[in-house]
């Protein structure tokens, strides 16, 4: 579609995971580069404009990095469907040089469906220092393609390779004749008679290349063997010939079609290199990353250094995160005093204020820790070190059914605290198999969130005073414990099934560019701050109307004019009689006035729909000990953790009323309230860590895995956590 | 030059793939990083709870489980 236009390349990027293609791709798209979405589905879509020298426009996608182009993965089907369908004008193949035979896997599938191939081999610094020569122009004659020799993170080789990509459109009207790989004795006839079947038939051939579409069969391609069964009869006859060969095979060679096109795919990727395309020492040699390795995933030292890098990100993102927190909680104060001076007293301002302002404020404040957490991370993830991360822990995460890669979405939700699950769902998309997917995204919003940090904080400030920390420590501990039984429980039950191979690659270390995590942390960030923007604005303004309207009616307000009046009269009457005791009158007065004050808030508050709800709730909630101004809080914070500690402030603040005066914090005041026993306190704590994920979570969810697992989700996970809270405050009243 | 698991080899020990009896998603997955028949291998290390293991391969570095290990048969070069 898009290569239609002479002036206006179409130009796909397409490598495998860990070569450098989004270094070279933000290298030439400059600022142009915006990520969006596939239709349907959740992977990211980056897409740039690029324009050459000669005022040639470029537009291009960078394709999800994949292995191969099967149906092994999501990301492989979307990979090859760009390719085959959107039919960019030129595909750029990005290749890793260290692992040169391994990276043409891909190229050589990319040439036989038929695109125009441009091949970069990029990393061709660390290819000399390792002591390999590769002679790129042997290659080039070879394949028939352009090879271009770079170095993405030194910004070499980006131009060469649109310059060749131009030239390589420009050259061949047409579009290139698909690559020819012969697949052995065996299999060669049965292609040709299935490839001659399929174009006599004109079967799909509007879509795909023929002899590819026959080798998909060989290869039992289940997305493209169910898209046959639908085109027509030909398909099912197509299969029970494969069927034919795969028996044949399995009988006399012991071995399968799909296992015979990949020998013979690298048997003609290992003939390339014996024809003079790589001279080098020793295929197995150690190289600076071997050694590293060594030490960091060492048995005893590299747990340690683990631990130690984990717990210096938590200490680093909080110690340093807190002074910016502390500006920007500041800028709002001020902008709220600000607007406040400005509008008259009424419900405009008490919902700019109150709501808009004080609700957005307070999630805005954790923008800068979510800032340097993800520097770190991003970091980390691109030197290579979170793989390392994921091969030492799958053993105990495969253990309860999950995949070592599940430790990203864990601690980017907040297994370490301070983090957030709407990026935390959408990094599960790394893991490659629905299941552990699934019961990834399940389990990790339960991890302890910058939202439910503040929550917490609150809570342990106020009911374990002696030692706060150790108190937030046995929380996140309780997060990690109650994520993997819960997932080993989903995997036992509603998705059973096997795991996913853990066959990765460990690529080596190299130190990512500046812009490279800067980019991939503004990303992450920017997410973040929409939803403060959008849907936490909403909420506040929601919660805000929630606990405003309906207001007390007119003659319960006068009930409590009078009862002010009659005290500021007997105190009058008091003084008249006693002079001399201005002191203790006007002390008795003063608590006279607070006691109704508050006892008016308190009406005025379950007289608000939120109170209703809270109160109506409280039957029920009760078994679990939750009063019915948590049970508001709880209701608000579903909106967004984050509301919980100001709602809470709304609903215990009302209680003190009188203005200006040194009320106790929140924390204290929660303390003194008697219906906060030790019991109700841990089933409170517990299903805040548990309960429904906030709704920006739940969007999150939703779009990453469809409708049905976002309200299983949802509902599943708000039963589940009303389940334990209940059944920890229970038991733990046995003991109180 | 005897005939064993995968699973079976031990650190540093080099070996070249004879067989890999899997098929499906994982036959495929271990195809396409390049684990067929002839490959030279040697294993680099292993996890702290000694599974995955990680092995050296074309080039670079691969990482897998013991179960995963358990499709694959090597011939064992040398014991250093």
């Amino acid at each position: 579609m898009s290569g239609k236009e002479k002036s206006r390349l179409y130009v796909a990027v397409a490598g495998q995971p860990n070569c450098g293609k989004s270094t070279l791709f933000n290298a030439v798209t400059g600022s142009t580069a915006r990520v969006g979405n596939y239709p349907g589905i959740s992977v990211d879509r980056t897409e740039g404009e690029a324009r050459l020298p000669d005022g040639t426009k470029m537009h291009l996608v960078d394709l999800p990095g994949t292995y191969s182009l099967t149906a092994y993965s999501q990301d492989e089907v979307i990979a090859r469907n760009v390719i085959l369908k959107e039919k960019p004008d030129v595909v750029i193949n990005l290749l890793d040089a260290t692992s040169l035979e391994r990276s043409l896997y891909l190229t050589l599938q990319t040439m036989e469906i038929g695109a125009r191939v441009v091949v970069g081999l990029n990393m061709m610094d660390e290819v000399k220092k390792r002591h390999i020569q590769i002679d790129s122009a042997q290659l080039a004659k070879l394949l028939g393609v352009p090879v271009i020799e770079c170095c993405a993170r030194r910004g070499i080789g980006g131009r060469e390779l649109l310059e060749a990509a131009q030239k390589s459109a420009g050259t061949r009207e047409s579009c290139p004749a698909p690559l020819h790989i012969s697949y052995g004795p065996d299999l060669d006839p049965v292609l040709e008679s299935l490839e001659k079947r399929i174009n006599e038939a004109g079967f799909l051939t509007d879509r795909y290349p023929a002899r590819w579409l026959a080798i998909k069969y060989l290869e039992e391609d289940e997305v493209l063997l169910q898209e046959g069964r639908r085109a027509g009869p030909l398909g099912e006859e197509l299969e029970r010939c494969v069927a034919e060969v795969s028996d044949m095979l399995r009988k006399t060679r012991n071995t399968y079609p799909e296992a015979v096109i990949a020998d013979y795919r690298y048997g003609f990727i290992n003939g390339l290199m014996r024809q003079g395309v790589i001279t080098r020492e020793d295929d197995l040699r150690f190289n600076h990353s071997d050694k590293i390795d060594a030490l960091v995933t060492h048995r005893l030292i590299g747990p340690l250094i683990m631990c130690a890098i984990l717990y210096a990100m938590f200490y680093i993102t909080f110690t340093l995160g807190a002074y910016p927190q502390g500006w920007v909680e500041d800028a709002f104060g001020w902008l709220g005093g600000t607007v406040e001076s400005l509008l008259p007293d009424g419900l405009l301002r008490s919902m700019i204020v109150n709501g808009a302002i004080d609700g957005v404020g307070a999630v805005m404040g954790f923008t800068p820790l979510i800032l340097i957490m993800f520097l770190m991370l991003v970091f980390l993830e691109d030197l290579g070190y979170m793989g390392r991360v994921a091969y030492m822990l799958d053993r105990i995460l495969h253990t309860f059914g999950l995949h070592g890669a599940s430790v990203m979405p864990f601690i980017i939700s907040g297994g370490l605290p301070g983090g957030c699950a709407v990026p935390g769902v959408m990094a599960a998309r790394s893991l490659r198999s629905k299941r552990e997917r699934l019961a990834t995204i399940f389990t990790a919003p339960f991890m302890v969130c910058g939202a439910k940090t503040t929550a917490f904080i609150l809570l342990t400030a106020a009911f374990f005073p002696e030692n706060p920390t150790r108190a937030m420590f046995v929380i996140v501990l309780l997060a990690w414990g109650f994520a993997l039984i819960t997932a080993w429980l989903l995997r036992h039950t509603v998705i059973k099934g096997p795991s996913t191979p853990f066959i990765m690659e460990l690529p080596p270390y190299r130190l990512p560019t500046l812009l490279g995590v800067l980019i991939h942390t503004w990303d992450r960030v920017w997410q973040y701050i929409k939803k403060a923007g959008t849907v936490i604005l909403a909420a506040s303004i929601l919660m805000w109307a929630l606990i405003t309207f309906p207001q007390l009616p007119a003659e319960q307000t006068a009930h409590y004019e009078t009862l002010r009046r009659a005290a500021q009269t007997e105190a009058t009457q008091h003084l008249a009689t006693n002079a001399g005791a201005e002191e203790k009158v006007s002390a008795t007065l003063e608590k006279r006035l607070i006691e109704i004050a508050d006892a008016e808030s308190q009406a005025t508050l379950q007289h608000t729909a939120a109170g209703r709800i809270g109160r109506f709730l409280e039957p029920v909630t009760r078994y679990a000990g939750f009063s019915w101004q948590a049970n508001i809080a709880l209701i608000g914070a579903f909106t967004a953790k984050e509301v919980f500690v100001s709602t809470m402030a709304t609903v215990y603040s009302m209680g003190s009323t009188v203005e200006d005066e040194e009320s106790p914090a929140l924390s204290a005041r929660l303390a003194a309230d008697p219906a906060y026993t030790r019991p109700a306190v841990y089933s409170l704590i517990v299903f805040l860590l548990l309960y429904a994920p906030c709704l920006v979570t739940v969007a999150a969810i939703i779009r990453e895995t469809g409708w049905n697992w976002g309200l299983f989700t949802l509902y599943g996970s708000l039963a589940y956590s009303f389940a334990i809270a209940v059944l920890v405050y229970q038991v733990s009243r046995l003991f109180y | 030059m005897p005939l064993i698991s995968m699973r079976k080899m031990k650190v540093n020990q080099k070996a070249i793939v004879t067989s890999v009896q899997a098929d499906g998603p994982l036959g495929r997955r271990i195809r396409d990083m390049g684990l067929i028949p002839g490959t030279e291998i040697q294993v680099v290390g292993r996890a702290p709870l000694h599974d995955p293991v990680a092995l050296r391969l074309r080039g670079f570095t691969l990482t897998l489980r013991n179960s995963e290990a358990d499709f694959i048969q090597c011939t064992v070069e040398d014991t250093p």
